[in-house]
């Protein structure tokens, strides 16, 4: 028995270590050698890398990445929190069409949902046009390009990740415990933050988890509807993988990617206790 | 007051419609712009299918598409084989290292895809395999067995084992009951992971981005570079294929799904979520 799930395991072993472990560990050990002159890296260990991650551009780029991230959670959970309550008030019918009316722009291409904006948000798009049709404005607003706009970007593509989630946390949730509560004499203000919403903070730090993991990394949202001038943390290391052509330095932001995502996820088992992200 | 408090329970039902549309309304402009005359500016000039024929004649277009199309299914019937035998494995014997194993297994979906996308680029050149075609099947492989995998198990573990065991009492060999028994009950699971990875690696520009050649461009990473510099007039009807394909992936793969948790809500307990 023991062999035989041993022998089904070897090829996910086969390709965890290959495709997974030692490329990491590559990147790990390529975020302590120094940088060719030329091209790739040279075998001189260092802790240079580090130590520049430190400097005051590089930190700026960090603080601003990690702000945009909270914000994108914060946004995203201000909105996403009412969905998802509102989608679990609806009969089962409903709930199960709902769901699948989120969960598929969710998997479906982030790249070309981000172009949707842009054709409706550029200074000769969709928006403006029609703004200036019915005279409510004479020359077309900049929408794009700006920080707000990248937000809006990360907002908007990141909004399912804190909606499933949470919609699982309050379909699981005893509805008798809301009733409970109400007969015990209590408003629904006070139902709602007393019963409901500590019931469902395990899916609301799920939601965080999926929402601020991949937004500290985002980079092409940030570059197009930036406009490349809003250099966030994905950025940066996209700038020194392809630009600069410094892969140590890459790398080692990388690594303070890689810790934050560690540490987010260390947050996350810990309040919700590992449950499911539930959004496979 | 009457009328004010039956126009509260209207709100909910509204925001649900607002927010739907806000996330639809990108796609649906995309959509509606590739059948719209004049191809830049954003006036609607009229109802043409033009850019289609213009896309599909297009080489360079046609070809990162080709491209597309062989690393999402070379990744997928790798990972179709590696995940779900592996999930197999994972469930069977519970042996030492598995929890790790699984850690690492799902890391693909779980750091931010640059970071992926750099430890692979790197490596294949430490490795001296040059980028292209071959490197792109393996990394998208690397991110396409953890759908299967966490997609196979959830209904492994929500599988009765007194089904394989009766198979084996009445005289089945352990490949036979495995075969026969196990596999059709989590063949709905595989086929769902299969659509959805299928769905992520046709869409995937980061990953691919590092990856691929200057020769072998996949779609999305053609896509990108396009956005960047000069916006083709066919790119609605580009990014509306897309669309198209990847929907259609991913809402079949919920379908089956769904259909495969109905079933299992009968005889036993529903993995969670999945």
């Amino acid at each position: 028995m023991k062999k035989r799930a041993l022998a089904a395991l070897a090829p996910l072993y086969l390709t965890t270590v290959t495709l997974v472990l030692l490329p990491m560990l590559y990147v790990l050990v390529l975020s302590l050698l120094t940088r060719d002159e030329r091209f790739g890296v040279t075998g001189i260990w260092t802790l240079d890398n580090y130590r520049q991650l430190f400097s005051p551009t590089n930190m700026a780029i960090f603080l601003k990445s990690l702000k945009v991230a909270l914000l994108t959670t914060l946004f995203t959970l201000a909105a996403g929190y009412p969905f998802a309550y509102a989608m679990a008030a609806r009969p089962k019918q409903q709930r199960n069409l709902l769901l699948l009316l989120v969960i598929v722009p969710f998997w479906t291409s982030a790249l070309m949902r981000t172009y949707g904006w842009m054709v409706l948000l550029r200074s000769n798009g969709l928006l403006n046009s029609l703004l200036q049709w019915t005279g409510l404005t004479d020359a077309p607003i900049k929408f794009l390009f700006n920080d707000g706009a990248v937000l809006f970007g990360m907002v908007y593509t990141f909004l399912p990740f804190m909606i499933l989630p949470v919609y699982n946390a309050l379909e699981k949730q005893d509805l008798s415990l809301r009733e409970a509560a109400r007969d015990l004499g209590a408003g629904p203000w006070r139902t709602f933050l007393t019963v409901t919403l500590p019931l469902t903070l395990p899916g609301v730090v799920s939601g965080f988890t999926m929402v601020f993991v991949p937004s500290i990394g985002m980079f092409f949202i940030s570059d197009l509807m930036g406009g490349g001038t809003d250099m966030l943390l994905g950025n940066l290391i996209n700038h020194y993988l392809h630009g600069g052509r410094d892969w140590p330095m890459g790398a080692a932001l990388s690594m303070l990617l890689v810790a934050m995502t560690g540490l987010t996820m260390g947050l996350w088992r810990r309040v919700s206790g590992g449950t499911e992200l539930g959004v496979l | 007051m009457k009328l004010l408090r039956r126009a509260a329970r209207l709100i909910p039902g509204f925001y649900l419609l607002l927010t739907l549309a806000f996330i639809y309304l990108p796609v649906l402009v995309v959509i509606a712009f590739s059948f719209n005359q004049q191809p830049k500016g954003l006036m609607w000039t009229g109802f043409t299918t033009q850019w289609y024929p213009q896309l599909f004649a297009n080489r360079q277009i046609m070809e990162s598409f080709m491209n597309s199309l062989v690393v999402a299914l070379w990744s997928c019937l790798i990972a179709a084989v590696v995940g779900s035998v592996g999930a197999v494995g994972l469930c069977r014997g519970k042996l030492r290292g598995n929890a790790l194993l699984e850690g690492a297994a799902t890391l693909p979906i779980m750091v931010p895809e640059i970071v992926l996308g750099l430890a692979l680029m790197t490596t294949f050149s430490l490795v001296g395999i040059p980028r292209g075609m071959l490197t792109l099947v393996l990394s998208h492989s690397a991110f396409c067995i953890p759908y299967i995998l966490l997609i196979v198990r959830a209904r492994l573990a929500g599988l009765d084992p007194a089904y394989e065991e009766a198979a084996r009492d009445l005289g089945a060999g352990p490949l036979r009951a495995f075969w026969d028994v196990t596999v059709p009950l989590i063949a709905p699971a595989i086929l769902s992971g299969v659509l959805l990875a299928f769905a992520m690696s046709l869409d995937d520009v980061v990953i691919s981005y590092y990856v691929s050649g200057a020769e072998s461009p996949t779609f999305p990473v053609y896509v990108y570079s396009k956005l960047k510099t000069d916006v083709p007039p066919t790119i609605n009807a580009m990014a509306t294929v897309t669309l198209g394909v990847t929907f259609l992936a991913v809402a079949l793969s919920r379908l089956i799904n769904f259909r495969g948790e109905k079933k299992e809500e009968q005889n036993g307990p529903v993995p969670a979520n999945l």
